[in-house]
Order: C-alpha cells, then sequence, then structure tokens
C-alpha cells in the first residue's frame, strides 16, 4: 500500500466536479415549514381515503356460520362427535338456515373458512411437489422427497399428487337452497365453482400430465391417489377442464394460506337469478360433513360475503387509514405548536450570535 | 594450542584489545601501519587469556568478559573450535559459564550464529590460517513481493480469508445450511458469501498478478558482476552475496552492496534514495578505504577480504558491520562499516560512472524487501462501534433462536400441534434424539435469523473506505502547487477517525513552521552580526552588508570572528552540487558563485549561505579535505579528520579538522543548552543574554564552539570513535559516550539565529481547529522561548492566555510536587468560576490557560514515585492540561513526543489522538497516535512514509479534518446505524411470523428477496449516501469549524443512537408485520381482478403476504435514506429511484416467468397478482407512511426544539438568510498580504517580528478589543446539545 500510494499522490487531481465533491445538488431540509403543510395535506388526504375505504367496507356484507358441530351449536354436532378418530363418518351432513331480510347484493362469493389450521407450518408447506403438479410425466412417477411421509404408499407406487398439502385437501362440501316463500319450495341456488383459483395457477402452473390415448385416468396410471383421498386425482370431477391437476378446488387448497386463521374462496354465485345477489327468503346450506377439525382444536367457518371496489370486507385498511390520517393532523398542530412557539426564540438566538 | 595459530590468536585478541582501552591499543587506523606493537600486545593478551584458560581460572574469566559484550565470545569461540576440538569443549564450557554468569541473554543464541553473518568478497576463501570456512546459507537475489503463486492461490487465499471473523461466521452458517434441514435453501447465504469471497479473491490475485509482473521484471533485469575478472551479465535474481557487482551510473543497486570503489578518485558515490524513502536529494556514500584504489575488473577480483555484518535489519538508516582486507604480506586490516558504506537496493546511482560493491544482503534480505512488511494496523473508533454493536446483534439473533426454540417446544407439548393428522413426520424424524432435534431447530432458527448480521455490511464498508479515500487524493484544494505533492493516502481505514480527533499533537518545525530557514544574525562574542537580508523578495531596512552593532572589535576578536566563519564553513554535512540539474536546488543568492548546497538539515544550508554573504564561502570538499574560500578569495584548505555526526539526542554535531599549518581543531554547533553546559571559556554571559533575546522572537539558535587539539589529544579521540566504531553491537552507545569524551572543555565562539517562517495558514489552521473543539499540543525539541513565539504566531497562546510553566528552571525552586499542586488550583478555580459564569449568562470574559512543560520535567511527571503512594502526578497532569487550551512541549526527544501521545490517549477519556510531523523525530509519534499525519516536508519523507496520510502543508489539516474527516464520519456512522436498521427490519418480521407458523422456521420472504435484500435491493444507495452525502456544504465545514464539535466523541455512534435506529427498525417491522397481519386476518383479502385479468378472483397465500411485507420494507428502507439524504446529486437519484425500480422490474420478471431450474414455483405471478389488488397498494402506502412517520416526525421535532449547531446552518441556509459573513469567526481566506496571516490582528503595532511576545514578558497587554475570532467563539461553539 504505500509503495503505490506513493506513486498515486505524485500527478496533480482532476479537477472535476465529481473528485471536487461539487457536483450540482437538489439539497432539500425536512424542517417545520416544509413538514407542516406535508403532515396536513397527507392527514386530510389519508382521512378522505379512510372514510371512503371505511364506508364500502361497511357496505359489503358478510355472513358466516360455524359449523364445526362443537357440542350444542347447531345440527352438525352429530357428525363431529364421531370425528374424535380422525375418521370421519361417510357422507355425514348436516345444514344450516338462514334467512335474507333483503337482498344481499351480488356477485355473493361462498368462502369456507379454517382455523388453528397451520397451513403455513414448513414442513407442511414443503410438502408438495411442483414439477409434478407441473404435469411432468417423469416426476408424476417419482415425486420430491419433500413430499414424505406422502411421497409413496406402502405399496410402493407413488402419490399423484404426493405430499401433505394434496393429501389434506378439505373435502366438505356445500350446497345452497333458497326457498323464496315460507313454506315454498327449496330450489338449488347454482354455485360456480370454476373462476376461483387464479388464472395463471390453473393455466399455466398447474397442468394435467398429457393425457394418454385420451384418457386422463391412463395418464396417472401406476401412481396412488394420498391417502386420505377417497378417490383418485382424476375423478376430482366430472368437467373434464375441472380434474386433475388443475381441478379447481384443489388449486385452490395448493395455494397455502399466510396465516393459520385462513379462508378459501369455495364457490361464486352469479348465475341466473342470483347474477345480482342473493334475494331475500330463507336458505338452507346443505353440508357434507367429512373434514375432520376438532382433533387440532381448528373451527370451520363457511361465509356468504360480497366484494366493493377494494375487495372484500375489510375494516382494518378504512380504520388505519382514518387513524394514521387523524395522527398526521395532530402532529401537525403538535408541530404548528412548536413552530409558533419557539421560532421566534431560535431567530432570537440567531440574532444574538 | 596457542602457539600455532597466532594469526587466530593475534585477531582474537584484536578484538579484545578494543574492549578495553586500558591496554591502549590502536587498532591499524590509517592504511599505513599495522604497528607490531600492537601484533605483540595482541598476542601477549592472547597468551594470557590462554594461560588463563588452561589454569581454569573462572573468575578471571568472567572479570573478563565482564568488560565485553557478548559478541566477542562469538569470534573466540570461532576462532577456538576448529583448532582442537578437546580445547574448543573446555574453552566452550568456559566460556559459556562465564557468559551465563554475566551476560547469559547475549550468549543464549550462540549455537547457531544468528546476529552476524560473514561474506567472502567475491567467493574466495580467506587466505590459510584464517577461520574456517563455515559457509552460510543466503536466499538468492529473487524478490517475492507476490503473496501467492499459481499453485496456492486458491487454498491460501481462501484460508486468509476465512481468518476473518465475519466471513468464518458466514462459512459457518453456510455449512449449517448444507448439513441440517434449514427453511433456507444454502443459496440465501451462500451466494453472498461467494460474492464477497470471490470479488475479494479476484482483487487480490489481480494485485498479487500486478506484484507477479513487477517481480519478473526486476529479478531479471540484467545485472553486471565480475566473475574471474571479466564483467559477466546475468539476470539480477542469480545474484549471490558474496558476488562483486559493478552498477553503472542511473541504475539501481540490485541488492544491498558493500561499497567497494568508485570511478570518482575520493572513493566517493552519490545515490538517491528517492524510491526507498522518497528522499531526492543526493547522498553521499563512501567506499572502503582499503579498496578503493581497485578500478579495474581484473584489481577488484584479486580483491581478498572477508566481511562480517550483522543479520539484515529493516532499518533503512543503520548498519553495522566491518571487513577484514587480507593482503599478502602483512595481517588482515579491520575497517569498521557503516551505513555511508552501505548502498541500499532501490536506490539510484547519480553522478558517478560505475561502483562496484560486493553483495552483502541479496533478495527478500535486503533492506527494501523488509521494509514491504506493512505496519501494524490501527482502527478505527467507528469499526470498534461496528464491532461492539455486530456483538449486540449477536447477542440478539442467539436470544432470539434460543426464544423460538424454547417456545416451539412449549407450544408442541401438545401433540395435535406438534403432529396434526394433516401434516404427518416421516418414520425417521420420529424417532429422532429431542436433544438433536431441538439443536438442530436451534441451528435451522439461527439460519434463518442471520441475516441479521449483514455480510455485505463489511463489504460496503470496506468499498466505502477504499473508494472515498480518494476524495482526499483527489482534492484539488490540497494539492501543494510548488511542492507538486498532492496529499496521500496510505490506509483508508481510518477515513472517518479524521472527524472524531480530539487532540493534535503538532511538530513545529517543518508543520508549522516552513522549515525554510533564513539566516538572520550571528553574535560572535557579543558583536552581532546581520547579513544582507533578503527576506520574501524585499529587502528589510538597515541592513546592508555587515553591520556591526557592537563597537569594532579588537584584532584578537578579529581572529575569533575568523575562526567563527571558519567554524560554520567546517561543522556541517554539507554537499555541494556543481551542475545544475540537480532536483531541488537551492542556489545561494550570489548569483556569481553557483554552488547548491544540500544537506538533510536546512539550517546547515541556511548558516553556510549566511557566512557566505559574510565573506567565506565553503567550496567543496575534496580528496578529504574541505575548501572554503576567504574573504580575500583565498582558497583556505583544511583536512577532514572527523565528522561527529547530529543526532537528535545530543543535539549538536562537531568536525575535527586540520588546518594547513597542521593545528587540529575541532569544532562543535548545537543547541544552547547541550554546548554551554561543556564551555569552559568565552564570553558564555553575552552570548547567552542574545541567545536568548533571538529565542523570544522566534528565532532558531545554535551555538557554536571548538577546541585546540593537540596531535596527542587526537590521538586518544581516533583511538577511542574508531573502538566504537567497531563494535558490532551497541555501536549506537558506544559511540555516544565516545562523543560525549570528546566534545567537552570547549571554547564559545558565538552564535547564530536562523529564522525559520511559519507556514503559510498555520495560523489561520490552529485557530479554526481550536474552534473545532479540539486541543492542539505543539511538540517540540526546541528551545522553550523559540517555541513560545511560534505559538504566539500561530495564535495557539492568544494574548489573554495565562501560560502556566512547569519547566526545569522553575523546577529548581519548587518541588515538582508543589508546582503541579499550585498549578491544578489556578486552573481548577478558574474552571470552577467558570461553570457559575456561564449559568449566570456572564462568560464574556473567558479566561484560558496555556501550558508549557519541557522534556525534563515532563520526565519526571511521568515517573512512576518510589512510594507508589499519595496517586500519580499523571493524572494532576493531565487534569491540568484538560484545562488547558493549548499546551506546549518543548525540548522533547522523539520518544518522549510518543510518549505524550500514549499519555493522553490512554487517559481516561480515551480522546482520539492525532500527530503530525515532518521529521524522523516525529515518526514514533505518528506511529503512536490514533491517526498519524505526515507533512510532506523537506526533511526527507520518512514521516510521509509511516503516516497514515500525508499532506503537502500543515494548512491542509483544516480541510482534511473539518471536511473530509467530517463528511466520512457522518458517512460511514450512518451507513453503519442504517445497515443494523435495514437488517432489523428485514428479519425482525421473520422473528414475528414465527409466532403465527407454529416456530416451524418457515421464511416469510422467497429465497431470491432473501438472497437479493442485501446485495442488490438496498446496497447501492447507502453505498453511493456514504460516498456522495454533504449534510452541509464543503464550505459552511470550512467557515465553522464549530461544526466539528456536533460530531466529538463518535456522536452518531453513541448507545444512544444506535437504540434508536434499532427501535426505528423494530417498529417498521412491527409495522410491517402486523400491517399485512390485518390486512389477512379474518378478512377476506380479496381483489375483484378488475385490474389485471377479468375472471380472477384469488385468495392470497403466505408467499404474497411475504411479498407484500418485503415490498413494503424495501420502499420503507430506501426512502428512510432518501429522508436522510440532504445532498440529491444526479447519483443519488439515479441510484436510491433506480434501486426501487429494479426492485419492481425484478419482481415483475421473477414472477412472471415459470423458471426452469427452480424445483418450485412459488413465486409464480404472486408479486403481480398482488400489484393488480387494489387494497394491497393502498396498504403499502399506508404502512411506508406509517413506517416513515415517527422519523419525520423526531427529525421535524429536534430541528425545532434542539437544533443542533449543524442544523441551524442547514437552516439559516435554506431560508436564505444569508447570516453567514456574520458568522464567520475565521480571516477571510483572501487577506491582504501573507504577512497579515501571521501577524494577525497586531500588525498595527508596527514591529515586523512576534509582537505577543512583549505580552509574554513583560505582562504587559495591549489594550484595545480582543481579536474578532476569540469573542464569536465563546458564543458560537459554546456547549450546545
Amino acid at each position: 500500500m504505500t509503495w503505490s500510494a506513493t506513486a498515486r499522490g505524485a500527478h496533480q487531481p482532476d479537477n472535476t466536479a465529481f473528485t471536487q465533491q461539487r457536483l450540482p445538488a437538489w439539497q432539500p431540509l425536512l424542517s417545520a415549514s416544509i413538514a407542516l403543510p406535508l403532515f396536513f395535506c397527507a392527514g386530510l388526504a389519508f382521512i378522505g381515503l379512510g372514510l371512503g375505504l371505511f364506508y364500502s367496507s361497511y357496505g359489503i356484507k358478510e355472513l358466516e356460520y360455524d359449523y364445526t358441530g362443537n357440542p350444542g351449536t347447531g345440527n352438525c354436532s352429530a357428525c363431529a362427535l364421531a370425528d374424535q378418530d380422525r375418521a370421519p363418518p361417510l357422507r355425514c351432513s348436516c345444514a344450516w338456515y338462514f334467512s335474507l331480510p333483503e337482498l344481499f347484493p351480488g356477485p355473493v362469493y361462498l368462502y369456507y373458512e379454517l382455523t388453528n389450521f397451520y397451513q403455513n407450518n414448513r414442513r407442511y408447506s414443503v410438502s408438495r411437489d411442483d414439477t409434478q403438479l407441473s404435469g411432468l410425466p417423469s416426476a408424476l412417477l417419482h415425486p420430491a422427497n419433500e413430499c414424505a411421509p406422502y411421497q409413496r404408499r406402502a405399496s410402493g407406487l407413488p402419490i399423484a399428487p404426493c405430499g401433505a398439502i394434496a393429501n389434506s385437501l378439505f373435502n366438505d362440501s356445500f350446497s345452497l337452497w333458497h326457498q323464496r316463500q315460507p313454506g315454498g319450495p327449496y330450489v338449488e341456488v347454482p354455485l360456480d365453482r370454476t373462476g376461483i383459483a387464479w388464472w395463471t395457477d390453473c393455466h399455466v402452473k398447474f397442468r394435467n400430465p398429457p393425457l394418454v390415448n385420451g384418457s386422463l385416468a391412463l395418464a396417472f396410471q401406476g401412481t396412488a391417489p394420498p391417502p386420505n383421498w377417497p378417490r383418485p386425482v382424476y375423478e376430482l370431477s366430472p368437467d373434464p377442464n375441472n380434474t386433475g391437476f388443475i381441478n379447481q378446488d384443489f388449486v385452490v387448497w395448493m395455494r397455502t394460506a399466510a396465516l393459520p386463521t385462513f379462508r378459501k374462496l369455495y364457490a361464486r354465485i352469479r348465475q341466473g337469478n342470483y347474477s345480482t345477489g342473493l334475494p331475500r327468503g330463507t336458505y338452507l346450506v346443505n353440508i357434507t360433513y367429512n373434514y375432520p377439525v376438532r382433533a387440532f382444536g381448528g373451527h370451520k367457518l363457511i361465509v356468504f360475503s360480497n366484494i366493493s371496489w377494494m375487495g372484500g370486507k375489510n375494516p382494518f385498511l378504512g380504520i388505519a387509514y382514518l387513524v394514521v390520517g387523524s395522527l398526521c393532523i395532530l402532529m401537525g398542530f403538535v408541530m404548528l405548536v412548536v413552530y409558533i412557539r419557539y421560532q421566534d426564540q431560535n431567530d432570537e438566538d440567531e440574532d444574538a450570535e | 594450542m596457542c602457539a600455532t595459530h597466532p594469526r587466530r590468536w593475534n585477531r582474537f585478541a584484536a578484538l579484545c584489545a578494543h574492549r578495553t582501552p586500558s591496554q591502549s591499543i590502536c587498532l591499524p587506523h590509517s592504511d599505513s601501519q599495522v604497528g607490531s606493537s600492537g601484533q605483540e600486545t595482541g598476542a601477549l593478551s592472547a597468551h594470557g587469556v590462554c594461560s588463563v584458560l588452561i589454569s581454569l581460572a573462572a573468575r578471571t574469566a568472567s572479570l573478563f568478559m565482564c568488560g565485553s559484550s557478548g559478541q566477542w565470545c562469538r569470534p573466540a569461540r570461532r576462532a577456538l573450535c576448529p583448532a582442537s576440538p578437546s580445547a574448543a569443549v573446555l574453552v566452550k564450557c568456559l566460556l559459556v559459564s562465564a557468559c551465563d554468569s554475566v551476560a547469559l541473554a547475549m550468549c543464549a543464541g550462540e549455537e547457531n550464529w544468528v546476529d552476524s553473518r560473514t561474506i567472502y568478497v567475491g567467493h574466495r576463501e580467506p587466505p590459510p590460517g584464517a577461520e574456517a570456512y563455515i559457509p552460510q546459507r543466503h536466499p538468492d537475489n529473487r524478490i517475492v513481493s507476490s503473496k501467492y503463486t499459481f499453485w496456492n492461490f486458491i487454498p491460501k487465499n481462501l484460508f486468509e480469508q476465512f481468518r476473518r471473523i465475519a466471513n468464518f461466521y458466514f462459512l459457518i452458517i453456510f455449512l449449517v445450511q448444507l448439513i441440517i434441514d434449514t427453511p433456507t435453501s444454502p443459496v440465501t447465504s451462500g451466494l453472498p458469501l461467494f460474492f464477497v469471497i470471490t470479488v475479494t479473491a479476484i482483487k487480490q490475485g489481480y494485485e498479487d498478478w500486478l506484484r507477479h509482473k513487477a517481480d519478473n521484471a526486476m529479478n531479471q533485469c540484467p545485472v553486471h558482476f565480475i566473475q574471474h575478472g571479466k564483467l559477466v551479465r546475468k539476470q539480477s535474481r542469480k545474484l549471490r552475496v558474496g558476488d562483486i557487482v559493478m552498477v553503472k551510473e542511473d541504475e539501481t543497486f540490485p541488492c544491498d552492496l558493500i561499497f567497494l570503489s568508485s570511478s570518482r578518485g575520493d572513493g566517493t558515490c552519490h545515490v538517491t534514495t528517492a524510491s526507498l524513502d522518497g528522499e531526492s536529494s543526493h547522498k553521499t556514500h563512501y567506499a572502503v578505504q582499503d579498496t578503493k584504489g581497485f578500478h579495474t575488473e581484473e584489481d577488484i577480483d584479486g580483491l581478498h577480504a572477508t566481511i562480517e555484518c550483522e543479520q539484515p535489519q529493516p532499518d533503512l538508516y543503520k548498519f553495522v558491520g566491518r571487513i577484514n582486507v587480507y593482503s599478502d604480506r602483512s595481517d588482515p586490516v579491520v575497517r569498521p562499516l557503516g551505513s555511508e558504506n552501505l548502498l541500499l537496493r532501490g536506490a539510484t546511482l547519480k553522478n558517478t560512472e560505475k561502483v562496484f560493491g560486493v553483495a552483502i544482503y541479496t533478495g527478500m534480505e535486503t533492506k527494501m524487501a523488509l521494509n514491504y512488511q506493512s505496519k501494524s494496523q490501527k482502527r478505527s473508533a467507528v469499526e470498534k462501534s461496528m464491532n461492539v454493536f455486530l456483538i449486540v446483534y449477536l447477542c440478539i439473533l442467539i436470544s432470539k433462536a434460543l426464544i423460538n426454540t424454547v417456545l416451539k417446544y412449549v407450544w408442541q407439548s401438545e401433540p395435535f400441534r406438534d403432529e396434526p393428522w394433516y401434516n404427518q413426520k416421516t418414520e425417521s424424524e420420529r424417532q429422532r434424539n429431542l436433544l438433536l432435534r431441538a439443536l438442530t431447530d436451534f441451528l435451522a432458527f439461527m439460519v434463518l435469523f442471520n441475516y441479521i448480521i449483514p455480510v455485505s455490511m463489511y463489504v460496503t464498508v470496506e468499498m466505502q473506505k477504499f473508494l472515498g479515500s480518494y476524495f482526499i487524493t483527489w482534492d484539488e484544494e490540497m494539492f501543494d502547487e510548488d511542492t507538486g505533492e498532492g496529499p496521500l493516502v496510505n490506509t483508508s481505514d481510518l477515513n472517518e477517525e479524521l472527524g472524531q480527533v480530539e487532540y493534535i499533537f503538532t511538530d513545529k518545525t517543518g508543520t508549522l513552521t516552513e522549515n525554510n530557514m533564513e539566516f538572520k544574525e550571528c553574535c560572535i562574542e557579543g558583536h552581532v552580526y546581520v547579513p544582507h537580508a533578503v527576506c520574501n523578495g524585499q529587502v528589510l531596512p538597515g541592513a546592508a552588508g555587515i553591520d556591526m552593532i557592537d563597537s569594532s572589535p579588537g584584532p584578537g576578536a578579529r581572529e575569533r570572528e575568523e575562526l567563527f566563519f571558519r567554524a560554520l564553513c567546517l561543522c556541517h554535512t554539507i554537499q555541494v552540487k556543481d551542475d545544475d540539474d540537480v532536483d531541488g536546488p537551492r542556489k545561494s543568492p550570489d548569483g556569481g558563485k553557483s554552488c547548491v548546497y544540500i544537506s538533510s538539515s536546512p539550517d546547515e544550508v541556511a548558516l553556510v549561505e549566511g557566512v557566505q554573504r559574510l565573506g567565506f564561502t565553503y567550496l567543496r570538499l575534496k580528496d578529504g579535505y574541505m575548501e572554503i574560500l576567504n574573504r580575500e578569495n583565498g582558497v583556505e584548505r583544511f583536512e577532514l579528520l572527523e565528522i561527529l555526526s547530529f543526532d537528535s539526542v545530543r543535539r549538536r554535531m562537531s568536525v575535527i579538522v586540520k588546518s594547513i599549518t597542521g593545528e587540529i581543531y575541532l569544532f562543535c554547533k548545537g543547541a544552547d543548552s547541550s554546548i554551554f553546559p561543556r564551555v569552559i571559556e568565552g564570553k558564555v554571559d553575552q552570548i547567552r543574554a542574545r541567545v536568548e533575546r533571538n529565542a523570544v522572537e522566534g528565532l532558531r539558535t545554535l551555538c557554536v564552539a571548538y577546541k585546540r587539539l593537540t596531535p596527542e589529544d587526537y590521538e586518544g579521540i581516533c583511538t577511542l570513535l574508531q573502538a566504537a566504531k567497531v563494535a558490532l553491537q551497541d555501536r549506537e552507545k558506544k559511540l555516544a559516550e565516545a562523543y560525549e569524551q570528546i566534545e567537552k572543555d570547549l571554547i564559545l565562539l558565538g552564535a547564530t539565529a536562523v529564522e525559520d517562517r511559519l507556514q503559510e495558514k498555520a495560523a489561520d489552521t490552529i485557530e479554526a481547529l481550536q474552534k473545532a473543539g479540539i486541543k492542539v499540543w505543539v511538540l517540540t525539541g526546541d528551545k522553550m522561548e523559540t517555541a513560545a513565539a511560534t505559538c504566539y504566531a500561530c495564535r495557539l497562546f492568544r494574548r489573554g492566555t495565562q501560560l502556566l510553566e512547569l519547566t526545569t528552571k522553575r523546577l529548581e525552586e519548587q518541588s515538582l510536587h508543589d508546582v503541579l499542586f499550585e498549578l491544578s488550583k489556578t486552573v481548577l478555580r478558574h474552571s470552577g468560576s467558570l461553570t457559575r459564569d456561564n449559568f449566570s449568562g456572564l462568560s464574556a470574559d473567558l479566561q484560558d490557560f496555556g501550558l508549557i512543560i519541557d522534556g525534563a520535567a515532563l520526565s519526571l511527571v511521568m515517573k512512576p514515585r518510589e512510594d507508589g503512594s499519595g496517586g500519580n502526578y499523571r493524572e494532576l497532569f493531565l487534569e491540568i492540561c484538560r484545562n488547558c487550551s493549548a499546551v506546549l512541549c518543548c525540548r522533547m526527544a522523539p520518544l518522549q513526543k510518543a510518549q505524550i501521545v500514549k499519555l493522553i490517549k490512554l487517559s481516561k477519556e480515551h480522546p482520539i489522538t492525532l500527530a503530525i510531523g515532518d521529521g524522523a523525530n516525529d515518526v514514533s509519534m505518528i506511529l503512536e497516535a490514533h491517526v498519524g499525519i505526515g507533512v510532506i516536508g523537506k526533511e526527507g519523507r520518512q514521516a510521509a512514509r509511516n503516516s497514515d496520510y500525508a499532506v503537502p502543508k500543515f494548512k491542509h489539516l483544516k480541510k482534511m479534518l473539518l471536511v473530509h474527516g467530517h463528511f466520512y464520519y457522518i458517512r460511514i456512522s450512518e451507513l453503519v446505524q442504517y445497515f443494523f436498521y435495514k437488517n432489523v427490519c428485514f428479519i425482525f418480521p421473520q422473528f414475528l411470523y414465527q409466532f403465527f407458523c407454529g416456530f416451524s422456521q418457515q421464511t416469510l420472504y422467497d429465497t431470491a428477496y432473501l438472497t437479493l435484500y442485501n446485495i442488490s435491493f438496498t446496497s447501492l444507495p447507502i453505498l453511493l449516501y456514504s460516498l456522495m452525502e454533504q449534510h452541509v456544504s464543503i464550505d459552511t465545514l470550512r467557515r465553522e469549524p464549530s461544526l466539528y464539535r456536533d460530531i466529538a466523541k463518535n456522536a452518531l455512534l453513541r448507545w444512544r443512537v444506535f437504540i434508536y435506529w434499532t427501535l426505528l427498525g423494530v417498529f417498521d417491522a412491527l409495522v410491517f408485520f402486523f400491517g399485512a397481519y390485518f390486512m389477512f386476518e379474518n378478512t377476506t383479502v380479496t381483489s375483484n381482478g378488475q385490474i389485471v385479468t377479468t375472471n380472477t378472483h384469488m385468495i392470497f397465500g403466505n408467499w404474497t403476504f411475504g411479498t407484500l411485507v418485503f415490498t413494503v420494507m424495501v420502499f420503507t428502507v430506501t426512502l428512510k435514506l432518501a429522508l436522510d439524504t440532504h445532498y440529491w446529486t444526479w447519483i443519488n437519484h439515479f441510484v436510491i429511484w433506480g434501486s426501487l425500480l429494479f426492485y419492481v422490474v425484478f419482481s415483475l420478471l421473477w414472477g412472471g416467468i415459470i423458471w426452469p431450474f427452480l424445483s418450485y414455483q412459488r413465486m409464480y405471478y404472486v408479486f403481480i397478482q398482488m400489484l393488480s389488488s387494489g387494497p394491497a397498494w393502498l396498504v403499502i402506502i399506508l404502512l411506508v407512511t406509517v413506517s416513515l412517520l415517527p422519523d419525520v416526525l423526531k427529525k421535524v421535532l429536534c430541528r425545532q426544539l434542539w437544533p443542533s449547531a449543524t442544523e441551524r446552518i442547514q437552516s439559516t441556509r435554506v431560508r436564505g438568510q444569508d447570516r453567514l459573513p456574520e458568522l464567520t469567526l475565521l480571516a477571510s481566506p483572501q487577506s491582504p498580504s501573507p504577512w497579515a496571516v501571521w501577524l494577525g490582528p497586531h500588525t498595527e503595532r508596527g514591529t515586523p517580528t512576534w509582537p505577543p511576545l512583549a505580552g509574554l514578558l513583560h505582562r504587559h497587554r495591549p489594550p484595545g478589543p480582543a481579536p474578532h475570532g476569540w469573542t464569536a467563539d465563546g458564543q458560537a461553539s459554546g456547549p450546545r446539545l
């Protein structure tokens, strides 16, 4: 260093704005006189936005029902009773009746909500094989090691789709019935089970393996369904565009939730008479109760909700904006007081100098 | 035994002889005579020793040994051993036992001759009967400055890199990731580590390649050497120790050579060591007396000699050895060899056609190569705090991991949580040992949170320091046009320390003053002579020719006068350059005789030039004769017999000359304190009075004395000197003792006065530095009066300064104890009343103190008390110093300078010290201080070479500290704090997330984000900030030195600030995480999908959650930096907005494609989907605002309520009220004349020299307003927040 440094300083330095640290520069200063209007403006804007958000969130209707079936809570308890040893009784079903005094404006979305379910547990969330889900035939037969212990059946057959996430696919099903007049017949409300997953997921990321002789079932030959599944993956839905890996229920489930309490979209209600929403009347949700949650202290809920321009019901955002906006205004006033109170003093100080 | 080897014994005896001067054996000194008496006496004493040994008179032997230092045992034993094994063993036992009892340490390493080497000139073995040939192995002449070879580069470089604790830490993390199942892939920490390691390795490899190239060029360059009487050209690397080499003019010496002969008749040559130590002056080296006659290859090949010398040492200026020249007829001639006989590798031959030399140190053993080794590393205060903070963060990291591990097992104690039906373990996982599992989990958490200690911080800090240091070397204002020198940065590690300096220790001569000497007057026996003075281009009035102030001297005095002038003409070590193409020539003012004097001491040049104006001109040194031209234009010749060269301990030098008439004189010249005690005759009182008066005027005074020697005296002196000079060990000490004996009983002739002008803007600089809150101490070897005058001139002492003296003179009257207590009472009483005054607001009359201490008093203070009771004087002394605004230490030896620095450095406040000096005597303090600055001055480059930074002039210190230091400190402290802050922001959400994912080490962010966060998303803005930021402008900083106080004491890296940043990071992290959490929790965070696609209606998963947090974080962290940026150049705009844009573009790309090399596609479309949702935008805006709000609030309120001086200045600028002229405390840079700068406000008094001295001497304070700068200072820099 010494030797090279000696050589380095030998010549006259360049005189450029950069080397002399004199590049032209904008030199803003965060002083009270700038911050004050900023705070007031930001505060007002935030309050305005907050009010908008709050009201639009307020206008969103949400209807939810806990059908876990804990003792004494509705008619699902019968199904839940048998839930203790992890094996839910077959085709146990229960129902939830509710009535709407007025129109539930559409479009209405049907969600299911699970609590205390750790989809974000690391062991759980890595237990999948994206290559297999992308329909690669070789990966289909050789699931990734992360899938263990849901990698292969005891018989040695590879599981498709492998992994804990797929194995624990939510398998309750709902049907919605509407009774226009009391005592009248229940009419089934059509539930649109498509368009509930990300378009890119079920069109790009998830692909079925190439058909063998035009048959999806043959494409999955040599694989076994996950242990908890009563039927293989290619029979998830009768609709050929919604079965196999691209089944939308499955795709929705495979997008692991961020938090242990989460909702997932089950269906959209947008067809026929119900495109504008759910008209007034009595409704019946017929629940096929398959999914055990009491074993891990969880709950299952069914939720109807509509959305606004800013998404689903979300009072947090509106309230947060309002709070922050008011805080800004408040701070602005504090600063104003300080500014007026101490401005003179500073001037005096400077004059004294 | 003894009889059969008379030669060897003779030699042994000769070696013994010069240890025992009582026997008064004079070794052959001048070439002619090898006294037969000496030979006999030697033999006699040899017999004596022999008999002593044989009779086993161990006591005598040990007594005999007492007189010697250990080294002579060696030749003695060497002489004995080959002769007869049994006898040798006997003698060895005796010697060893004697050595053990007397000087164990000296003889301890006897077995393997480590301390000296023997060289056979031209590989000719000495004549039979001389010492036995013990071949010694020496390296060849290959210079290897490269560290690596092609083969060992990778392992060695890796090893060295991983020795750095940070790299090792990341390696461990990486290995843990490889070994155990961890949440993040090894890539996330491996890639940055790999990046860092690779970049460093490439840099080091490249540098090493350059070194290889340079080495090869050097090792292959042709060298002429003599083989069998012929000149042979070979590659330099093939040179061996003992080879005789011929070097031509302007060639560089290929290795360290002993100078045998030159083409010049007088056996001298001139070399320049510019590439070694930067001194461009020509130095004269002398050939060995006995070989200087060998001018042709054949002659030189016939030389039969051995050289004994010490093993290589890095000191460029020290060398001891001796040469034995064998001739056919007589016994070998022993000659001392010193550094004047040594030609160093790297030096260049000048003005000499060719020289012959014998290689003694080759290759890596040359002094140049030994000097390649870098000095010990100093570490800056910022780096220390950085390491402390790192430890804090390491603790945080470990506790986070521990907390999570414990909580995980508490939480998992419920089996349905540990292993719910939907998430079962594999069989092997179930069977794993609980402890092992816990350990694995702990390590996994460590890995998960390890980013809190950022690998990139080290890289960024290194880059900042390296690149930032260029701003110093680039600085045009610090470039000196006159000398063509710019500032040098020898280490970039201490840039920010320049902003932290609390104490400056400055040398006086050459640092504060120009070291540009002007002969003012001389005083011969009370008569004052002022030569025709040309000062700064203008002739001072009343000075034409010789001006005799006193009455005309009598005839006796006339003789004394001429003797005095002759003394000045002879007593020096000046070389005369007759040719004109010398670097930096100093032409004498007399146009006619164009002699150019070159000397390492400017005083000498000034004196000789002054005497020239008084009629005596020194012409040259030729063939051992000094020629001077006297007033009658007659040439006088004096034979130069001895030079007792100058050293800073003795503070004097002497020459012994023999006039044509055969009279032998000793002329001695030196500091008054070192001459007066040795004077026995002369008008001491008159001269002393004059010297003191001159010193008070700030002139450098030297006294000249002489004594006449009889030939017998001279003979004795010869012996004494020769004995000391031939010594291989302790030569310095022995020489000093000899000098002490010789330079006594002198007759005082007179004194000289030389003016050393103050450096340009020195006063200005000192004033600015003091306003910056820096205490300036002057450490000088000069006299108290001279030094005090300089201090007044450079406004270190002002008119109001009350001087406290702690000097030898005062200590003669009072005891140290009393003086110290009295001083401390004065100082403390005043500071007590001062604080009261401050409270009552009446601090207008600020009394400040200046302390003067001299070297002797200092050593008393530093000496620990014998009884050890009653505390130490040091504390008391420090207490006094602390209350003094300026301290002057005069009469300091170089080591005392370092001692003072150390004393302050280790005092209880641990202040940051800076030492600045220009000479070799300042090197010790430059090395000792936290920051060492060398002034590239006239006294060579030793100081500059050993310094951390070098500047051309003292005035550059102001910009160096007040501007560059301030900027560097601000920049690096922000860099450090910001790095910790942004990594808290980064990792704390990850920590919080563990509470919501069952402590399963689930990462919040995608691998790519984890890896790139510190590398690309947030690294460039801070790096550029840390290079470009200017919170106030350069001009303001220079104008307002008090701003320096705002950053004193590591202000921006105090715990309070660190905790603020950390808490801010935690707060921001909480906002990011819980903001996103409340968005996702129990609500349908959905989008109607109208923005991007029509039929999408999705629910966000965990990766969207993480991406949301990450996006908010990247924006917040970057905008936080934007808020802190005061200086927005286009580069800042480019980098800050560019980074954000890069993040967005990268995320779009990363999520927009199914990457074939990834096994998972978890980020696919996540970012795009997030942006297509309105609430996500709203949340991002909200969270970024909330995160920045407290910082903005804090900034605004602090600025309004408790503004620092810096902030006031900033506000002033913004408001456009240009009050700055009012605030300007310094003299304006465009002073009317250079005089005004250093005479300051006192010019009205009309005297051209140091008027404030009147105040010092007569306690007389001139009336009138205090200097403008002083009154303003008290308020502008008063204690504020």
